[in-house]
């Protein structure tokens, strides 16, 4: 399928391809295996400035679109999605600050972010999550700057970012409303980590809770102003979400490439698996569930990149897509394969782990339906 | 720290043929790679820059397509390129290649270090690096697998020998040739793509390096390819049959009979 892709993002597709084949296969399954944050190749992908590709010009990076983003998630999910969404959850932390922080924010922040600096997105709470108006961590501002306090749970890349935007409440009585978005450096005084979860896939990504006991943040780390939290997160959700879809899309293209690979060597009853109808029509299958979802993805994140200014729908569209094929062809893809594929020494049992995160976290798939049918319903309303 | 890295356009593959009726390598068909202990070089350079200052210049002799292979260097970090190619080079052996390297060397001027590969994988000589620094009448060290130290006009390094290291001293200008233990090389930044598309490379041919006839090409070469072969394949088995200690006397006898034990 030709996508139309400029030179500048063929090479940064070809240059993530290239770490992922060379740097990430390697070691993918050691990393699986010992729950090991991938922290050198976090630093080899920012070495090869793919974290400058989300970060603006100004700030160092090189202003990359939405799209610039979902080819390199989509290439390194393809052999990893746990150092995917480590990667992608970096441009998810570093959303708020370019979509809604200050000058001076940008400019203390982003070029580090852009040079390697890992970042998180803390909403999630025991009490919060597709519900983000349930949160409870608190933002209490005192003349010394807002004191937090709470605990964020399942944070990707707890513990391991160095740059963290958290939404708490500055006034409790505003339910929503009195979100405020901040930005929390890993050294600030009260800010530590509580216990790192095991998963069942993604499992090299650092999943960890965040506890705030009255820990100080200076005053000017308020992203945007008081009462902005909510709409900053659903903002900045909506921008990342393709980002997911693309983790998604990954998972699935690598499946099938296993699957094909495994059932053309495979001999049984005389022949190739990859031979045998049924096995033929499951592939199939795979093909144009798999390039369906890009085409979506593609075309979600070259809508973003238009300049649209609202598209909850198209990105919630994409990521519900995706993440349902990913599920569905890594689960037909370890089926094809047999033993092999269930056994840990084959690539296929990892991606049908990894995939089932991708129709749960950045908005359940639940959650996102909840939200297009909104978008349909307001529709209706302005036609009649 | 001015830096000169040596690279070498060879096979990417370990299955090389050859053309029966010329002698020369059947390269139709097969990438051309940078030979994997220049990129070692390369990478050196890169981080002497890096940590130091000054400049990385990379230089090659070859064919006109040997300038991909240059501006893939200028991607991982090389500042400027240059590529030797001229038909008077043709057939050059390592004496002629090492000749030619020198003069365009003298040409750059102004740098402190050379550093090759310890060896190509396509000649496996290694002996491009000692006869570039014998040229040039610079010290020469083989084999580094880590630089301990640099500056103030000398250079100390580390290398492997048979029983352990050695750790050398020597002046610099100097040549090195580096092993694979000296570092893992980079991948290219996006950045470094696009100043490696954009990048122009000078081609210098043996007039513009002043490079007298006799010291280059075939002429300047000590040595010809008089035949280059495959090795014949004999197969032969000889199966013996009995009890096992009967096989095992015939065994023996067989040996001593090939005076072998």
């Amino acid at each position: 399928m030709e996508y139309f892709l400029t030179e500048q993002q063929k090479t940064l597709k070809s240059l993530a391809h290239r770490i992922a084949e060379e740097r990430i296969l390697p070691v993918r399954a050691e990393l699986d295996e010992k729950e090991q944050f991938p922290k050198e190749i976090l630093k080899e992908l920012a070495d090869s400035d793919l974290f400058r590709i989300f970060i603006p010009e100004k700030y160092d990076g090189l202003g990359g679109g939405t799209l610039d983003l979902c080819l390199v998630v989509e290439e390194l999910s393809r052999v990893c999605s746990a150092v995917a969404v480590s990667f992608a959850a970096t441009a998810l932390g570093a959303y708020a600050i370019i979509l809604y922080g200050s000058e001076e924010q940008k400019q203390k922040y982003l070029p580090q972010i852009a040079s390697g600096k890992i970042a998180a997105f803390g909403l999630t709470e025991s009490n919060a999550g597709s519900d983000a108006s349930g949160i409870q961590t608190t933002a209490v501002k005192t003349p010394e700057g807002y004191i937090l306090n709470g605990t964020k749970q399942f944070i990707t890349n707890g513990g391991e970012a160095d740059i963290y935007t958290i939404v708490a409440l500055t006034d409790k009585t505003k339910g929503p409303r009195g979100a405020s978005a901040f930005i929390v450096e890993k050294d600030a005084p009260g800010f530590t980590f509580g216990k790192k979860e095991k998963k069942i896939g993604i499992r090299a990504s650092a999943t960890r809770e965040l506890v705030f006991r009255n820990c100080l943040v200076p005053a000017e780390n308020l992203i945007s102003r008081e009462g902005m939290g909510f709409i900053v997160t659903m903002k900045v959700l909506d921008n990342s979400r393709p980002g997911i879809s693309a983790q998604a899309l990954g998972i699935a293209q690598g499946a099938m490439e296993a699957a094909v690979g495994y059932t053309s060597q495979r001999i049984q009853f005389g022949q190739p698996l990859i031979s045998l109808p049924v096995v033929q029509y499951k592939l199939a299958e795979m093909a144009l569930q798999v390039e369906a979802a890009r085409a979506l993805v593609y075309a979600v994140a070259k809508t973003i990149d238009s300049g649209v200014k609202s598209f909850t729908e198209e990105s919630a569209m994409a990521k519900v897509f995706a993440s349902d094929v990913a599920m569905k062809v890594t689960v037909d893809a370890v089926q094809v394969c047999g033993g092999a594929g269930y056994m840990r020494d084959y690539p296929l049992e990892k991606m049908m782990r990894d995939a089932k995160i991708t129709q749960i976290y950045e908005g359940s798939n639940e959650v996102l339906h909840n939200a297009i049918a909104i978008e349909l319903r307001k529709r209706k309303g302005k036609r009649e | 720290m001015n830096v000169i890295v040596c690279l070498k356009q060879v096979p990417g593959t370990t299955e090389v043929k050859i053309d029966p009726n010329t002698n020369t390598l059947i390269r139709q068909g097969i990438k051309a790679i940078v030979n994997p202990f220049d990129s070692y070089a390369l990478e050196e350079g890169v981080r002497l820059k890096e940590k130091h200052g000054g400049k990385v210049t990379a230089i090659s002799m070859g064919p006109p397509q040997a300038a991909d292979m240059l501006k893939d260097a200028i991607s991982v970090g090389a500042d400027e390129a240059v590529l030797l190619s001229d038909m008077a080079f043709a057939g050059s052996d390592t004496l002629a290649t090492a000749a030619a390297l020198g003069k365009a060397v003298e040409k750059i001027k102004n740098y402190d270090l050379i550093i090759c590969g310890r060896q190509t994988i396509d000649g496996d000589t290694g002996q491009v690096g000692p006869e570039l620094a014998e040229n040039l009448g610079i010290p020469f060290i083989a084999y580094v697998s880590k630089i301990e130290e640099i500056g103030n006009g000398k250079i100390r390094v580390q290398r492997a020998v048979e029983d352990g290291h050695e750790t050398i001293e020597a002046s610099l200008p100097a040549v090195i040739t580096v092993a694979k233990e000296i570092n893992v090389p980079r991948m290219p930044s996006l950045r470094g793509l696009s100043k490696s598309k954009s990048a122009q490379i000078p081609t210098w041919t043996a007039n513009d390096i002043d490079a007298p006839k006799e010291t280059i090409g075939q002429a300047g070469s000590g040595t010809w390819v008089v035949k280059v072969f495959y090795p014949q394949r004999i197969q032969h088995a000889e199966m013996l049959k009995g009890e096992p200690e009967v096989q095992a006397k015939a065994l023996i006898e067989k040996l001593k009979e090939a005076k072998m034990i």
